[in-house]
This record gives structure tokens, C-alpha cells and sequence, in this order.
């Protein structure tokens, strides 16, 4: 009986233990089946995966109807409002062409991030204004389902610029300027300097313009990768390579006066990849030059500034490379939370960084003190010598400061007007530019790619008017420039 | 009793998410799930029909729109009536609450209607406006700006006042007694930097700034930027 009844429950527990793994054998056998089956059906149908002899998936598309060379905040700007502006959903196929998805030594990461609208060319104010808008309503623009929004980690503080007795009059005519065009800028006597910032020395300071709205600074960082992933959200395909070649096709034609000129269109962008030899030749309708630092070099690929001096065709694109340093100090004795960016009469700047009292700052050098730009290395006795004087003159607590980090940074410097160029080139004529901004490509990038959009689309600056903007300046010799540079 | 529950919250939370993606912007503070867990199947719809992307991206953006519309500026009441009874009317509107000088407070009632009873008060200033929980934002604050006598303004919990919206208020520094930012999710110490502008505030309370990074000390460094104003907020100075 016992012997029995141990069989029977000694069976039910096999017949229950049987069961169980039965179960779980068959849910695994289940998993195995399916996916055999899965691949027995992508065997058999088409339009699966083809053993090709050579993967073509890594390379740009053979055509684009408009290649963007640069992936920086101008560029993908552009290419934004390329496709916010078309007539009809994924009418234009945009390509972005960037050498490096690092950034490594793009200029939009290693900047300061400031914005400011205390400019005297009022394009440039509403440039800055445009974009302020641009960034308060980031979310409205820049929004892409699903994802988190942005946060742009900005920082109203505002600029405080600072005039000697010379600057005093220009500073005055550029306030005018600035408050015609809607910004909030208010001008402020030593006294009241000194009553508002009391760590300020205003000695040598005839006049100071401060920005009490829409100025400040931001996380350049931020605003790249919340246009990157709403441009990616947008259609517009990304590359990383180097643009060597442009194959373009030219026409002779003669002018009223009876010169010959030589139209050039590009045809074909050769998109070399990233560490091979292979390149790619895209066919495209319009390449925008966005270079940057680097766009003298890509005008040059396509002819442009290859003629005789004097002539148009011999007018190169004069934006150059600039190397710029900023460091970074702590000084426990230093101005508090309302610091603005402070731009001194000699040119140095600062600005607070966090709320540990650490700061933010650095000077442009003099036209012969330009620092070799092959490398990205830091001259620290360039802070001990020409900034930290100023400096500490400007700030006397700033006498105490210790250095915590420093690094360098590239300007697309515009040698000469030190101002943005935008538009199509007078003789390639489907090159457009949007670049040599000299340090304030970021603050103007949202306004600035609008406005080549609109170029490219209407054939015409709808919202704001950049034709001082144009390269054909550059032959006539019309400079546009600031009345202060910083 | 650990295990169902986590399977409870596998399954739940799927469609209470995917309402949410299309409704909530303030994910911000949300926490960040598992990335398996979060899609959803209107993500995966998304992801595979453009219509339905198209779709989500319409309401994403209607929503956008549908605060902007609060936000409308009331031009053609401040050229009627004047600066203070627009300013009343735009909070009004939006369900705050406002106090004209010498007179009681006027609020909304409980479905939003109130009486145009102050239409007469147009030669009073607006002495304190009470907006807290409001959907106000900057283009919102454009209505209040032209109070000249404003004293005291509480935005408490707004859910679009940003830092941008502080600098913004400057127009109001030489009246502002008291300001109340309690509870705003997108107000940050970045923003606070700003206040140095109002030297006249007595009263400021920044307790509860989800965005402030550093409470305690960025209740200090306000503290000494504002000497003569008493601060609300995180209490471990």
C-alpha cells in the first residue's frame, strides 16, 4: 500500500516535473521554429538582403538636391529651414556633408555660446533678434515626438559692454541703432555702473551699454544636437566625409559692356569617406558652402579666386582660419550670481561660469599677435600677459585668480570685414555661402539659415534683408563692418 | 508579491505613456525608463506609417499653438480701456486672480466666468496680480509689463514661465515689491540671476524650483545679490 502510494506520487511528481520542462521545451522549440521560418520566408521573397560584392550602405546617395558641405550649427540651420520652408512634405533631398561627427574641432562646441544683439549693423541686430526668438521657442521649433525636450541651459544675464571717452560717441550711435530695432539695450554713466556692479573699477570707462533682454549665454552643444536630431526627424540624410572635387560644367557669355565672362555650375560633389580612398560623386542642384573655418578652402575647390587678380573671377573668398583661447579661473573673492559678460575697453571679456565663482574669458590678440592655427594647443603666457592685466584692472578682485583649465577654439574669420558672408556666389552660380561669420556664427546660425533657405527657394531675402551680406562686396571693395569687434 | 507587481507595471503604464507622449511637455523631469519599456504602440505606429507621424506631429504642435493662443496679446482692449484693465483682463482670462488699488481682489469663478464689473476701474493701477498656476508664458507677460504700479506678482507653479520670462519682467523692477516663482518647474538659477535688476523687492520666495541644481546655495548667492529682500526657499542657510 505504502509502496503504492509512493510509486503513484513519485509518478505524479515525474508526470508534473514531464510537464513542466515539456512546456519549456516547447516554448523554446517555438522561438527556434519561428525564427527558422523567418528566415526560410526572407530567403524565398525578394527584396531582401543581397549579397552584393561591394556594400554601398556606408556611401552618401548619388544624388542630392542640395549638398551642404559642414555639419556645424550653420549648416544644419540651413538645412533645417530647408525643410520647414519647403512647398510639400520631403520635396528636397538635403545632404549634409561633415567631416568629423566628433565636432572635435568644430567651432560651435569649442565656443563661448554667447548671444547679444549690442551690434551697430542693424542687419546683424535683427540677425541676433531673429535668433533669440529662435532660441526662447526652441521647443516649438526643435520639437521631435517622443524625444525629451531641449534644454538649453540659457542665461539671461546679459552683455555689459564698456566704452573709454574715444568709444563713447560710436557706443551711443550703436545703442540708437539697437533700440530702433527693437532691442533692449540700456546706456549707463560710471556712477550708476558702480552703484550697480560695485566690483567693477571704472576707471578709464566714459560709457557702458548694458543688454537687459534677449542676451546671454547658451549650451552651443545643445542647440547642435536638437537640430541635428529634429534635421534627422526632418528627412535630410547625413554623411560624414570630405568633399575633395567639384565637377562643374561653365558657359561663355559676354556682358553689357562686351567682357567675357565664365559661369560656372556645379554638377558633381566628390564626397571622399572618412579614413579610405573611396569617394562618392554626388549629383546635386545647389551646394551650400558652410564650412566654417575651412570654407576659403572649399571655395577654392570650386574655381573660385583662380583668375587674375582684380576680377571677379579672381576675388577669393577671404575667410581664413583664426585660432582663439578662452580659459577658465576661479577666484573665490570674485563678482557674484549677477555678473554679466563683461567686454572691457581693451577688448578682454569675461563672464561667470557656474555658481562656484568660476569665470569664463579670454581677448582676441592684435592682427600681428595671431597665434599659428594649425593646432588647437593654448598659450598660457598669452593669458598672463594680455589678458589678466586687463583684467585685473577691470576687476580688482580678479587679482587673486588661479587658472583651472583653458582651451582653444576656431574662428571662421572674415579678413575683410570681419562679417558674415551670405548668398550665391556672383559667377558658380549654384555655390551659396553661409559662413566667416568671426565669432558670431552661433548667436546668428537660426536667423542666418533662414535666410539661405529663403535665397535658395524664393531666389530672394524675404524676412530679413542680407544683401549687404553678398560676395560681390568683396570686389568692389564695399566693406560692412562693426564699429566694435569683439 | 514582487513579481506581479513588476509585471503589473510592464503592461500598465504602456497606454498610460503613450497618451502621455502625445500630451505631456514637461517630460523633462520625468524619469528616464527603460527604452524597451517606452515604446509604445503609437511610437511603433509612428515609426511605421507616416500618417500616424504626421499625425502625432500635427497634435504636438496644435498643443504649442493652443498656449500661444492663451497668450495672445489683448491690443485691441488696451487701446479701448487702457494698459490696467488689459493687464486685469489677460489673467483674468486665464483664470488668475488681480487686486486693483484700494479695491478687493477679483477672481474667476469656478468655471472661469467673471464679471466686467472693473471695466470702470480704468484710471486705477493694478496693485498685485495673482497668476500662480497659470499657462503664462513670455509672449503672456507682455500684458502685465505695461503695470507700472504693480507690487506684487505671484506665478507659483506656471508651467511655461522659463528663465527667459525673468529677464523679461525688468519693465517691472521699479514697483515690485513681492514675487512669488514657487513651484515654476522651468525656472532655474540661471534665471534667478536675472532678479538683481529688483532692487526694491522685499519678499521673494524660490522655494521649490525643481530646475535649481544647488538650492541652498543658490538661495544664498541671492540672498547677497538682494540685500534688502527677505528669501523664501530651501531652508538650510
Amino acid at each position: 500500500m505504502l509502496r503504492k502510494a509512493l510509486q503513484l506520487s513519485s509518478c505524479r511528481r515525474l508526470s508534473a516535473r514531464g510537464l513542466s520542462t515539456r512546456r519549456g521545451g516547447s516554448t523554446l522549440d517555438w522561438g527556434g521554429k519561428v525564427s527558422e521560418i523567418k528566415k526560410k520566408i526572407r530567403s524565398v521573397l525578394p527584396g531582401g538582403t543581397w549579397d552584393l560584392p561591394y556594400d554601398t550602405s556606408h556611401l552618401p546617395p548619388e544624388h542630392a538636391d542640395v549638398v551642404i558641405v559642414g555639419g556645424g550649427v550653420i549648416g544644419l540651420s540651413v538645412a533645417y529651414w530647408l525643410k520647414r520652408l519647403e512647398t510639400q512634405r520631403g520635396a528636397i533631398r538635403v545632404l549634409v556633408v561633415e567631416r568629423d561627427h566628433t565636432y572635435r574641432q568644430a567651432s560651435t562646441g569649442l565656443s563661448v555660446g554667447g548671444i547679444r544683439q549690442q551690434f551697430s549693423c542693424p542687419e546683424n541686430i535683427r540677425l541676433s533678434l531673429f535668433s533669440a526668438s529662435f532660441l526662447r521657442n526652441i521647443n516649438d521649433y526643435l520639437a521631435v515626438v517622443d524625444d525629451p525636450p531641449l534644454d538649453l541651459q540659457f542665461n539671461p544675464s546679459g552683455y555689459l559692454l564698456l566704452a573709454s571717452e574715444k568709444g563713447a560717441a560710436v557706443m551711443e550711435s550703436n545703442v540708437k541703432v539697437q533700440r530702433q530695432e527693437g532691442a533692449k539695450v540700456c546706456l549707463l554713466s560710471p556712477e550708476q555702473l558702480r552703484s550697480k556692479f560695485p566690483w567693477i573699477n571704472t576707471e578709464g570707462v566714459a560709457l557702458a551699454s548694458y543688454g537687459l533682454e534677449n542676451e546671454g549665454w547658451f549650451d552651443p552643444w545643445c542647440l547642435l544636437q536638437g537640430l541635428r536630431r529634429k534635421v534627422q526627424s526632418m528627412g535630410v540624410l547625413f554623411c560624414q566625409g570630405e568633399v575633395t572635387r567639384f565637377i562643374s560644367s561653365s558657359a561663355h557669355m559676354e556682358n553689357a559692356s562686351g567682357e567675357e565672362v565664365t559661369l560656372k555650375r556645379i554638377r558633381e560633389v566628390h564626397v571622399k569617406m572618412d579614413h579610405s580612398l573611396e569617394y562618392q560623386p554626388v549629383e546635386c542642384a545647389v551646394v551650400i558652402n558652410a564650412a566654417g573655418a575651412w570654407s576659403g578652402q572649399i571655395a577654392e575647390l570650386a574655381g573660385i579666386g583662380n583668375g587674375p587678380p582684380g576680377t571677379l573671377q579672381g576675388t577669393k573668398l577671404p575667410v581664413e582660419l583664426r585660432k582663439r583661447y578662452v580659459y577658465l579661473w576661479h577666484c573665490p573673492q570674485g563678482p557674484g550670481l549677477e555678473t554679466p559678460l563683461v567686454a572691457d575697453t581693451s577688448g578682454a571679456y569675461f563672464r561667470r561660469e557656474g555658481l562656484g565663482n568660476s569665470y569664463l574669458g579670454g581677448c582676441s590678440p592684435t592682427e600681428e599677435e595671431e597665434p599659428d592655427p594649425g593646432n588647437l594647443e593654448v598659450d598660457h603666457d598669452f593669458f598672463q600677459e594680455k589678458v589678466w592685466p586687463h583684467l585685473a584692472q577691470r576687476v580688482p578682485a580678479f587679482e587673486t585668480l588661479k587658472v583651472r583649465s583653458a582651451w582653444a577654439g576656431y574662428y571662421d574669420y572674415n579678413t575683410f570685414d570681419q562679417n558674415g558672408v551670405v548668398g550665391p556666389h556672383p559667377l558658380v552660380v549654384n555655390m551659396y555661402f553661409a559662413t566667416g561669420f568671426s565669432g558670431h556664427g552661433l548667436q546668428q546660425a537660426p536667423a542666418v539659415g533662414r535666410a539661405v533657405a529663403e535665397i535658395v527657394l524664393e531666389g530672394s531675402f524675404q524676412t530679413i534683408n542680407l544683401s549687404p551680406f553678398l560676395f560681390s562686396r568683396f570686389y568692389f571693395g564695399e566693406k560692412f563692418q562693426e564699429a566694435t569687434i569683439i | 508579491m514582487a513579481a506581479p507587481r513588476a509585471s503589473l507595471c510592464l503592461v500598465a503604464p504602456v497606454w498610460n505613456r503613450g497618451t502621455r507622449g502625445v500630451r505631456g511637455l514637461n517630460r523633462m523631469v520625468a524619469p528616464q525608463g527603460n527604452q524597451r519599456k517606452r515604446r509604445t504602440l503609437v511610437q511603433f505606429l509612428a515609426d511605421h506609417f507616416y500618417d500616424v507621424q504626421a499625425l502625432r506631429e500635427y497634435f504636438l504642435h496644435k498643443q504649442a499653438l493652443k498656449v500661444h493662443q492663451e497668450n495672445r496679446s489683448v491690443n485691441s482692449i488696451k487701446n479701448r480701456y487702457g494698459p490696467y484693465i488689459a493687464g486685469a483682463f489677460s489673467v483674468l482670462n486665464q483664470g488668475g486672480a488681480v487686486k486693483f488699488q484700494g479695491q478687493e481682489w477679483i477672481r474667476p469663478n469656478g468655471r472661469g466666468h467673471f464679471s466686467l464689473d472693473f471695466l470702470k476701474f480704468q484710471a486705477v493701477p493694478v496693485e498685485a496680480v495673482d497668476a500662480s498656476g497659470c499657462t503664462l508664458n513670455y509672449s503672456g507677460l507682455d500684458n502685465l509689463l505695461p503695470l507700472k504700479e504693480l507690487q506684487s506678482l505671484w506665478l507659483q507653479r506656471c508651467p511655461h514661465v522659463d528663465d527667459w520670462c525673468l529677464s523679461h519682467l525688468h519693465p517691472l523692477a521699479d514697483s515690485l515689491q513681492e514675487l512669488s516663482l514657487a513651484g515654476c518647474p522651468r525656472i532655474s538659477e540661471r534665471g534667478l540671476a536675472c532678479l538683481h535688476h529688483f532692487q526694491k523687492l522685499r519678499k521673494l520666495d524660490i522655494s521649490d524650483l525643481p530646475s535649481v541644481s544647488n538650492p541652498g546655495l543658490t538661495r544664498i548667492l541671492v540672498e547677497e545679490m538682494l540685500p534688502n529682500c527677505e528669501v523664501l526657499g530651501a531652508d538650510w542657510a
